[in-house]
């Protein structure tokens, strides 16, 4: 019951805390604005270039500006907790690791799904892309497992935030390394080989080759192989990233090194 | 006169140094245009010539420059208002503009890092030709444009005084201007209602005096235009520094607002 308690109520409190933006004068610049503008810049580019439709670029960029929350959120709610100097108190204390830190997670994906999703309302209204109604729930639930899948990215970058001190230049380098590889911009099969052998492994590319699919029509059956391999990609993440904050925190005990990093 | 050139002077180089001890920054600074400039380059593949090819590198080189300039200069104050050196920057008798003047520029100069950067990563990796069509005015072009945005910035580091959550202006500032300057979108493309906005901004005719000598045509006439607007946005930012500075004083509230 306590784990419960610290897993829902501690994650939430963590979010809260994290948003001393919840302020919307942080929030909409930051994650309402800011992704519709990245949608119209590439949309604008690719009427320039002919690589794709509005709705291409309206799809993919919503689903990629997930990245921008579940990245930065996750990181910031477990590495910030060492600025604020209270990541000790934290270490020290009896509550269960996964109720601590997964518990974290959960309200990052529900708010990294909102973006994406209102990303998408806003980007398709602006651009007028049409959708079938009878898509909109098939696509909200890809776009879910998108944010979960890149949220447990987000567990990765927060391990490594135990160690790496510029947490948000480690948040920008894997956000553009999700906008070049994962086709959110430029298709799939135009990028080398070895470029789409990465893009496989990483989360939101089945994501927006399901969402995109999905606005066209296809039902969830269809793109069922997709979301499970976005999903089973997600929980792979985040049992990589729980297990690398476990030896973050077991390494920073040894060496007495919780708080200076 | 001297004396406050002299600040400027000395602003300009204690802040460059200390953001090359940055190694965190020059990655920001060198990674994020590169990433553009890779899309850009997939993106025109197939679609683009030889002279297309430069100027995306050089586009997103300054698109690397703007962000360094509005990351940079935006949070200028942010960082003095946290290292609690605003109250003493303000009580000293030099000219607060002054200093604030040599951390926009050397926020906008390190920002060359990123066209340097996206050159070579064009070059290295797309076969990009380093062709530029009047050498001459591009070596004339790049620091009048970095000039012109580091006063910019100046401007913006003064709005953005009352503002707390800097950051957050900072993130919400950078696509726009990437769009509406025109760097990889022609501005005949975009609704006709933005193109006024986009001539009130310094920037945007740098970057046409650079897009000229890059690909061919006269930047001079570009070049006078991005000189005007800058002086007066740096007018307009040491008006502003000054009301604010006022305001600040008035309400004892520099260090909270």
């Amino acid at each position: 019951m306590n784990s419960l308690r610290v897993f829902f109520l501690g994650g939430l409190t963590s979010f809260r805390a994290l948003f001393g933006w919840v302020s919307p004068w942080i929030y909409i610049p930051t994650l309402v604005i800011a992704p519709l503008f990245q949608i119209l810049l590439f949309a604008y580019i690719g009427r320039t270039t002919g690589v794709g439709s509005d709705k291409f670029f309206v799809v993919g960029n919503a689903l990629q500006y997930a990245s921008i929350p579940c990245l930065f959120a996750m990181t910031n709610t477990i590495a910030g907790e060492r600025y604020e100097n209270t990541l000790a108190y934290i270490l020290v204390s009896p509550a269960g690791r996964i109720s601590i830190f997964l518990g974290r997670a959960l309200p990052v994906v529900v708010n990294g799904a909102f973006v994406a999703a209102l990303s998408l309302l806003l980007g398709g209204l602006v651009l007028s892309v049409h959708v079938p109604a009878g898509s909109l729930a098939p696509l909200a639930f890809v776009v879910f497992v998108t944010a979960y899948s890149c949220t447990g990215l987000g567990l990765i970058s927060a391990g490594l935030g135990l160690r790496i001190r510029e947490t948000a230049v480690l948040a920008n380098v894997l956000f553009g390394v999700l906008l070049i590889f994962t086709g959110a911009n430029v298709p799939l099969h135009t990028l080398p080989e070895w470029m789409q052998t990465i893009s496989g492994w990483l989360p939101i590319t089945h994501g927006i080759e399901a969402a995109r699919r999905v606005a066209d029509g296809a039902s969830l059956a269809d793109v069922s192989g997709l979301v499970a391999k976005e999903a089973a990609l997600g929980t792979a993440f985040a049992v990589l990233g729980f297990g690398l904050i476990r030896f973050m925190e077991r390494e920073a005990r040894r060496r007495a090194s919780i708080e200076v990093a | 006169m001297r004396r406050t050139l002299s600040v400027v002077r000395s602003s300009f180089r204690f802040h460059l140094k200390a953001t090359l001890k940055s190694s965190a920054t020059i990655m920001f600074m060198v990674i994020v245009p590169i990433v553009y400039a890779t899309i850009a380059f997939f993106m025109y593949r197939g679609g683009a010539n030889e002279v297309a090819v430069v100027w995306i590198a050089v586009a997103a080189g300054i698109m690397g420059l703007w962000s360094t300039t509005l990351a940079g200069s935006g949070m200028a104050l942010q960082r003095e208002r946290w290292a609690g050196t605003l109250e003493l920057l303000f009580a000293s008798p030099p000219p607060f503009a002054a200093v604030l003047l040599g951390v926009a520029l050397a926020t906008s100069a390190t920002g060359l890092y990123s066209l340097v950067a996206t050159l070579f990563w064009g070059w290295a990796f797309f076969h990009m030709p380093l062709h530029l069509a009047h050498p001459v005015w591009f070596a004339v072009a790049v620091p009048a444009t970095v000039l012109a945005l580091g006063l910019f910035g100046l401007l913006l580091a003064a709005t953005f005084i009352l503002y707390r959550q800097t950051f957050a202006l900072v993130n919400l500032f950078e696509y726009p201007v990437w769009l509406i300057t025109g760097l990889l979108v022609p501005l005949s493309l975009l609704p006709g209602w933005v193109q006024p906005i986009a001539w009130l901004i310094a920037p945007t005719w740098g970057i046409k005096a650079i897009h000229a000598a890059t690909t061919g045509g006269s930047p001079g006439g570009y070049l006078a235009a991005a000189g005007a607007l800058a002086l007066a946005s740096f007018g307009a930012g040491v008006l502003c520094l000054r009301y604010f500075e006022t305001l600040a004083r008035r309400r004892a509230s520099l260090s909270l607002t």
